[in-house]
């Protein structure tokens, strides 16, 4: 049972039938999914979904495939981590990590828009998916595509983190590293699937993978007991993830499963690569293209497609941005560590050292309930961080050698969290 | 001079199907007139009401965003190569 209608224009308002379909034929807007919110209304409730699989297809109704789910049955359902000492460090009272760098089966949010876009291609009836990926679009589109026995193509910048080009090269696809930055391989991208027919699930696929984004936000207003939170900070590259955030945060009030408390939305982009931020702040909503130089290779787009609807939306929202330089992602990839037990990828980093940013400068107020969304893992990205931590001490194995060593170390008491 | 212009699917209906075709003009803004000349209405689709290049709309010379050059006053060279493409997200 589906409640699509069919696809429209976000710019002028055209409507499509549902196809593989992304930009609108008069305008070349992007095309958004139409549903039928009275039936959804209807048809769910927070009973039958809690009876439901933790996977992200348990809000079904709210993402645009006709049948039966087929891919990413296991992905999705990420923890929701009370985070006590990062909360106690920056001074808040009511702090969570979202942690999508445990998300099945390739430890990114990117497991989300995947399994829907997937999904989707296999009811198109295409044999062969690909991406145009900065590293962890590729490793799950990679991924899904060996599980779900589709053919697979995918296309990343030169000069990836070995864990992003290995952690897509394993799953057997045909990986191509084009000589430039993401928004190269973007422009080319779109370009070949034109010419060769697949499904490219972030380029003809768009408007049914970037729906699979929403599921982050269900999944946060679920574990909250079936509440908004006040603040959310999550990173901001291609301009997916916001969006959709807020979407689906208004979709969950009109369909009664949260009442409309109000989500305050905030954009975090590196230093190195703020085309968003650096609009935001100036009060404008054109975006400015720039070449990204920062180590957050993850979230280095330097012409957001979607940039303009993050604004709108955290303008929308109350919400603010900011961006950090690539030592304060460091530190903010090292203090989630330290404090909570995650280990993030630099655009994770950005995450955590931007929400640090804006709760100190007083944007985010300190006795609200603040979400930072997590997207991407840290073992994908040892480079960022091998010189910026201890290395090991090596001794020998004996008693004599340890003693004499333990003597040489400090020893810095930690903080318990609360409750332990 | 003559450069060559890659037309993305959107547009191909102005193009009789054509993926590509020959232009004449000596800056990207020219280029887009003599498109207009010999499809007419694509040029509506590529520029709004003002003039200006569309939102969702990348336009670039040998491989580059014209928005790192001149826009449409960016020049041209006999055997340059325009590709109009649809802006599209993704990433990470």
């Amino acid at each position: 049972m589906s409640f699509v209608l069919g696809l429209q224009c976000r710019e002028c308002g055209q409507e499509y039938p549902k196809q593989a379909l992304h930009v609108c034929e008069n305008c070349f807007g992007p095309l958004e999914i139409v549903y039928d919110y009275e039936g959804i209304k209807r048809a769910i409730s927070r009973e039958k979904i809690a009876a439901r699989e933790k996977n992200l297809w348990r809000y079904r109704e709210l993402l645009p495939i006709d049948g039966e789910p087929t891919v990413g049955l296991y992905s999705g359902f990420t923890p929701l981590v009370r985070a006590h000492r990062l909360g106690a460090l920056l001074g808040v009272k009511e702090l969570y990590i979202k942690d999508d760098s445990v998300n099945h089966p390739t430890f990114s949010y990117k497991d989300r828009v995947v399994s829907v876009a997937i999904s989707k291609a296999i009811e198109f009836g295409f044999d062969t998916v690909s991406c145009a990926s900065t590293g962890n679009l590729a490793n799950s589109v990679a991924a899904h595509a060996a599980k779900a026995g589709l053919n697979c193509y995918v296309f990343i910048p030169d000069g990836l983190e070995q864990g992003k080009i290995i952690g897509s090269a394993i799953y057997g696809p045909k990986t191509v590293a084009i000589k430039g930055n993401y928004d190269d391989v973007n422009r080319l991208c779109s370009e070949i699937g034109d010419k060769y027919g697949w499904a490219f699930v972030n380029v003809n696929l768009r408007p049914y993978y970037a729906e699979g984004a929403k599921t982050h936000g269900f999944e946060v207003a679920e574990q909250l007991g079936w509440k908004l939170p006040k603040h959310i900070v999550v990173a901001s590259a291609g301009g997916t993830i916001l969006p959709k955030l807020a979407k689906g945060f208004k979709e969950l009030v009109k369909v009664g499963l949260v009442e409309d408390t109000g989500c305050k939305i905030y954009s975090a982009q590196a230093s190195g690569c703020a085309p968003i931020i650096n609009a935001l702040k100036k009060g404008t909503d054109l975006i400015s293209p720039v070449k990204p130089n920062t180590i957050a290779s993850s979230i280095a787009i330097g012409n957001p497609a979607d940039g303009y609807y993050v604004i709108e939306a955290v303008r929308e929202s109350g919400g603010w941005g900011e961006s950090v330089t690539d030592d304060e992602i460091i530190e903010g990839i090292k203090l989630l560590a330290r404090t909570e037990g995650i280990f993030t990828e630099p655009a994770g980093g950005t995450e955590v050292a931007v929400a640090r940013k804006l709760i100190e400068s007083g944007r985010i107020p300190r006795n609200e309930s603040i979400v930072i969304s997590i997207t991407g893992n840290g073992y994908k990205t040892l480079e960022t961080v091998a010189h910026s931590v201890e290395q090991p001490y090596t001794i020998n194995a004996t008693l004599e050698n340890f003693d004499e060593l333990y003597h040489q170390l400090d020893h810095p008491a930690r903080a318990r969290a609360v409750g332990i | 001079m003559a450069v060559k212009v890659r037309i993305p699917t959107p547009l191909r209906k102005f193009t009789q199907g054509a993926d590509e075709v020959s232009a004449q003009g000596n800056n990207v803004k020219a280029i887009v007139e003599d498109l207009e000349k010999h499809f007419p209405g694509i040029k509506e689709r590529i520029c709004d009401e003002t003039g200006k290049v569309r939102r969702f709309v990348n336009v670039y010379v040998n491989g580059d965003d014209i928005r790192f050059q001149q826009n449409l006053e960016t020049s041209l060279k006999e055997g340059d190569s325009i590709s109009i493409v649809p802006a599209i997200a993704g990433g990470y």
